[in-house]
């Protein structure tokens, strides 16, 4: 009998040696330990055993099969640990190969503009406030002061659709609807589509205004000047300073242009500022006395302030982009170009 | 503006570089666009003398030894036939610059550079120079014009520049002028401002004449037109001995680009440039029947003016008449029949206020213009008519080509040129501009602007000039005051008397946003196209005749025709900017606009038109489907957390079959579709596209919708898959809501499989769908579950004829 057991062990060791893989490894199990294996056949034949003998022999079957069992599960984990590795092996990518990407589209640069700007006033307190694209000759132009025989009225300049309606030339034409219905204090800015019969290298017939509106009492020039400093340095960088200068808008009583310290050179002077030091950004002034009381509004207790930006231009000076017609032609290789 | 600096300083003693002075006229509001050097292109050009002149033996030249000062005495070939010894030239040392002339010696070819040259085996250190090549002519330097060497004055220095000797050193400044400053328009007009801004006394030209015989003829001035023409004056002047100008006269009018004509043709044309007045002469010989009189032209009437060109006017044009006919289209030129000839023997000036915008649009309409209408449609105040017409009589006098007589004529609304008085508070001053300007500063500011400022406590008392019509009330002198004490003076402060208020977007321009975003994190670009388009774009997309969306507001002056319709439909521009970018070899892309369409209630409008926000999407490539773009609609949808229905549906310019019309809780809201192959084809589009519009007004109504959190159930969701056998016609639209319908515990059903042929009859398809319920409170395994698939089962058997396939 133990001759018969070191036998089956001896084959089992062997046969399991000789394994190449799981099924095999099985088969091995099943004709040693199967229902109708070797060693299942010793423990069936133990009824034969006589009785004095059969702890010792019921040991030395349990040895075995234990011996076997335990070398049987080695060569499992053996062989698991083996198709692990080739599983993973299996699954090597050159990590260089090329990303699957999810494309993310962009805002249109003159939006990314007008966020950054309508954050930045948000912030201040200036609500958004839209008028319309098709304005009337009143809104546009009389109401701000822009007497009836001002250049700026003239047929070359503004698109007429009747004797009285008209694609507002200036956003500015916003602001006496919101002084009609609103009574101070007043913090806006209206940013909006504007139209002038402009059409050459750098001039499109369509752009991007942002007015700004401020009537409050005490209102001045400095608080123009202190808004604008805010301002600058949040849009063109911290070491960004404004600098005043005279100029003329019929709706504004001083007007200044505002120029910016070139956020290029620091005010070296360079191709950007065309060696000034000072770029033009925006027109501003204290408000009319005229237009406000032509809104009804109280001069003697009210005052206030207008300012004027260029969505382009600020867009076109931020990110270099050179000619204003790319806006506007819709250009995958433009549109991918600048995001938020 | 063109503003020589020699001329400013005829009124003002100018001691600060010409740098200074331009930045001086920036700070108070002048800015100079350019400023050159008259000579800026020439260089190294000195005063020479030739000692000796021979003749080189069968040519045309002279070999000639300059005396070149400093530079020494150097050898030059000279061709030109006026080289003499003894006489002092121009002489380009090598390395000068000068202007190279074609073979005809007048037409300037650019500018070149001198270098050490060999003529005929001649060595030539240099050349002698025309005033042509020193960009000279008769006007700007006497003898300039002639064609060969110019000759400079005897007592020149030999070697010194000729730059100060030929006025190459004078400065040129370009100025802008503000529309609020008509009274800048002019060499004199510049000077008052530099005068104030440098703190210097203004010298006056001289306006002193004497006065001899009337004239005998009887004489009238009248005016009809008096809203169009408030002053107008008229003075006879007789002996007229017609001849050229004197020097400094032609150089001035040179330097401001005009060319000499006439001794009266120039004085007119220089009183312009001075002061900014247009005047006019006419031979006093041809005007008939004894008078003047301005009127609106009759419609129909012809005038040919100086440059004879024919216009036949209308009674918006308004004409200067004498007793018969038209001599003059008033502001903007004279008549060729009373034009100033070499035989004019007596003239009558004109100087006249007219409305700067009834000669801007009689310009503008009659497509004439000249610098008189230049000035005129910027604003001439009747102030510098008077001044104007003394002034000419003055240089009449000085140029003696004239004898002025005592008739004067003139018709005028009764305006007063002398300064008004203007009262305004100093408080109010001080508080447009946010600072204190101390009060000695005030006065010394308004004292250099001619105003004679008084100070008495508060009140500052000002005595405004007839040609400062700007000056209104107290902004306008915190203007004043404020330009001239310097911007930098502006301390920045940050509303510290303004109330707080509450800033940001609205409830709409917040939805906007978030749908721009919405739509950018699905792969869409935004694009921006104009309002306007084209009435080829109502073709384009086929509309038939009675289209609502042909019913578009027309721009009576469009740039052109393509952008002369107001949008009714944001597809034609993203159709054309899809092809756009399929012809430049850009075969995929996505791209959204959120802009507005334009639906007049009436047109012409009499009232605002409806401008709707409109969101349109398009894309293409090969990649895209009818199902891939009904994905981004349905981003907008999600974005508003509402669901879109797509109905299947016809568009002109759609494919028939891919094409559905949009709608949310059961209101129209858009469509979208392919492109049809006629229209691509008309685009030469390569690629598939799609477009959707969708009318954001509509949908406004889901903004801000309230958000309700709806409970986890503790309990399990169960899930069902079900294929149904339905006739091919039936669509997965109905499926879904019948199945939704059928029971409201369903959250969810998908379609995850179509299938057709095999074993299913020719007019059958099987849809498979896969659907969850959620419970609530309770479970809803088992015995509930398997009630609502009964229920599902049983209405779509009833309703669609709907069996499980087997």
């Amino acid at each position: 009998m133990k001759e018969q057991l070191e036998a089956i062990k001896a084959k089992a060791i062997a046969a399991i040696e000789a394994t190449d893989g799981m099924d095999k490894l099985n088969e091995v199990r099943t004709g040693i330990l199967g229902k109708t294996g070797e060693l299942t056949a010793v423990l069936k034949g133990m009824k034969d055993v006589s009785p004095e003998d059969r702890p010792k022999v019921g040991q030395l079957v349990n040895e075995t099969r234990e011996a076997i069992e335990k070398l049987l599960e080695e060569k499992k984990v053996a062989f698991e640990a083996e198709a692990l590795k080739r599983r993973y092996e299996s699954e090597k990518v050159d990590v260089t190969m090329p990303a699957v990407k999810h494309e993310q589209g962009n805002l249109h640069p003159i939006t990314q503009v007008r966020n950054q700007l309508v954050d930045i006033f948000g912030s201040m307190g200036f609500e958004v406030y839209e008028g319309t694209e098709i304005e009337t000759d009143y809104y546009n132009f009389t109401a701000l002061n822009t007497p009836q025989d001002h250049p700026a009225r003239d047929m070359q300049d503004t698109f007429y659709l009747s004797p009285e309606f008209l694609l507002r030339t200036q956003t500015s034409a916003g602001q006496i609807h919101v002084m009609e219905k609103q009574k101070p204090p007043i913090k806006i800015i209206s940013p909006g589509k504007v139209f002038r019969s402009d059409d050459d290298a750098t001039h499109s017939p369509m752009f991007s205004q942002m007015e700004g509106l401020v009537v409050d009492k005490g209102i001045t020039l400095c608080d123009l000047k202190g808004m604008l400093d805010e301002f600058v340095k949040e849009i063109f960088g911290k070491e960004t300073t404004t600098r005043l200068r005279p100029s003329y808008f019929p709706f504004t009583e001083p007007s200044v242009e505002v120029d910016v310290s070139c956020f290029q050179c620091h005010g070296k002077g360079c191709k950007l500022c065309k060696g000034t030091g000072w770029i033009e950004v925006l027109g501003a002034g204290v408000v009319n006395k005229k237009v406000l009381e032509g809104c009804g509004i109280d001069t003697n207790e009210y005052s206030g302030f207008a300012f004027g930006i260029g969505v382009e231009r600020i867009a076109m000076l931020k990110y270099g982009i050179n000619n204003i017609k790319l806006l506007f032609e819709s250009d995958m290789r433009v549109l991918k170009q600048i995001n938020d | 503006m063109l503003a020589p600096l020699s001329w400013l300083k005829e009124y003002v003693d100018i001691d600060v570089t010409p740098q200074e002075l331009e930045d001086k006229l920036f700070s108070c509001g002048f800015e100079v666009e350019e400023r050159y050097e008259v000579g800026k292109d020439i260089s190294n050009v000195v005063v020479g003398l030739v000692k000796t002149c021979e003749a080189i033996p069968d040519t045309h030249l002279h070999l000639c030894q300059v005396d070149a000062g400093k530079a020494g005495v150097l050898q030059i070939c000279c061709g030109a036939d006026n080289v003499e010894a003894g006489g002092k030239y121009p002489l380009a040392l090598v390395g000068a610059t000068v202007y190279a002339t074609a073979k005809d010696h007048v037409t300037i070819e650019g500018v070149m550079t001198i270098g050490q040259g060999k003529l005929r085996g001649y060595d030539s250190f240099g050349m002698l120079c025309s005033g042509t090549e020193l960009g000279l002519n008769e006007d700007l330097y006497p003898g300039a014009g002639y064609n060969g060497l110019l000759v400079l004055p005897e007592d020149a220095e030999v070697g010194a520049d000729v730059k100060p000797i030929l006025g190459l050193d004078d400065q040129i400044f370009d100025i802008a002028i503000t529309a609020n400053r008509p009274d800048c328009q002019s060499i004199y007009g510049i000077a008052r401002e530099v005068a104030a801004v440098l703190g210097k006394e203004l010298k006056v030209p001289s306006l002193e004449y004497t006065e001899h015989e009337a004239l005998a003829d009887s004489f009238s001035v009248s005016v009809d037109a008096k809203d169009l023409c408030p002053r107008y004056s008229a003075h006879y002047v007789y002996d007229v001995k017609m001849g050229p100008s004197p020097a400094w006269m032609r150089r001035r009018l040179a330097l401001t680009g005009i060319g000499s004509i006439s001794n009266i043709v120039d004085i007119t044309n220089y009183v312009l440039k001075e002061l900014g007045q247009p005047m006019h002469a006419f031979d006093y010989s041809y005007l008939e029947g004894g008078k003047i009189n301005v009127r609106r032209a009759n419609n129909g009437e012809k005038i040919q003016t100086l440059d004879e060109k024919e216009f036949e006017l209308t009674d918006q044009n308004l004409v200067i008449c004498d007793g018969v006919k038209p001599v003059a289209l008033a502001g903007i030129m004279g008549g060729l029949n009373s034009e100033i000839k070499d035989n004019t023997t007596a003239v009558m000036f004109e100087a006249a206020k007219f409305a700067r915008d009834n000669i801007r649009k009689s310009s503008r309409a009659l497509g004439q213009a000249s610098d008189s209408s230049a000035l005129y449609s910027k604003g001439v105040y009747e102030y510098t008519t008077v001044m104007a017409m003394k002034r000419a009589l003055h240089l009449i006098e000085e140029l003696g080509c004239g004898t002025v007589s005592s008739s004067h004529f003139e018709d005028n609304t009764g305006n007063s040129i002398e300064p008004h008085e203007m009262k305004v508070s100093i408080n109010k001053v001080n508080g447009v501009l946010g600072i204190k300007v101390p009060d000695e500063d005030i006065v010394r500011i308004l004292t250099n602007l001619q105003m004679q400022p008084v100070i008495n406590g508060d009140e500052l008392t000002l005595q405004i000039p007839a040609y400062r019509e700007d000056m209104e009330d107290y902004p306008d002198v915190a203007e004043e005051v404020i330009r001239m004490y310097g911007y930098d003076h502006v301390e920045g402060t940050f509303m510290p008397t303004a109330r707080v208020t509450m800033g940001g977007l609205n409830l709409r321009q917040k939805n906007e946003l978030r749908i721009k975003r919405a739509l950018c994190a699905a792969g869409v670009y935004e694009g921006m196209h104009y309002s306007f388009f084209s009435p080829s774009d109502l073709d384009l997309i086929r509309l038939p005749e009675d289209a609502k969306e042909r019913h578009a507001i027309q721009l009576i002056n469009p740039i052109n025709v393509d952008l002369s319709l107001m949008r009714t439909t944001l597809a034609p521009q993203m159709l054309r900017a899809m092809a756009g970018n399929q012809k430049k070899g850009i075969l995929e892309g996505r791209i959204f606009e959120l802009g507005n369409i334009f639906i007049p209630k009436d047109l012409p409008l009499t009232e605002y038109p409806d401008e709707r926000e409109t969101i349109c999407i398009g894309a293409f490539g090969k990649e895209e489907t009818f199902f891939t773009m009904k994905g981004l609609c349905d981003v907008v949808a999600d974005t508003l957390g509402v669901t879109f229905e797509y109905s299947a549906a016809e568009k002109t310019f759609l494919h028939p079959y891919q094409t559905a019309t949009i709608t949310c809780n059961g209101e129209v809201v858009g469509y979208v579709g392919k492109v049809s192959y006629e229209v691509a084809d008309d685009l030469d589009m390569s690629v598939g596209a799609f477009v959707a519009e969708l009318d954001l007004r509509v949908l406004s109504q889901y903004y801000g919708k309230q958000q309700v959190f709806v409970p986890i159930s503790k309990h399990d969701e169960e899930k069902r898959d079900f294929a149904f056998v339905v006739d091919k016609k039936i669509t997965c639209g109905e499926i879904e809501k019948l199945i939704y319908n059928a029971c409201d515990y369903v959250t969810s059903v998908k379609l995850f499989d179509v299938y057709e042929g095999g074993q299913l009859p020719e007019d059958k398809k099987s849809m498979a769908f896969s659907v969850v319920f959620t419970p609530r409170d309770e479970k809803i395994k088992g015995e509930k579950v398997e009630g609502f698939v009964a229920n599902i089962l049983k209405d779509l058997k009833d309703k669609l004829d709907a069996t499980l396939r087997a």
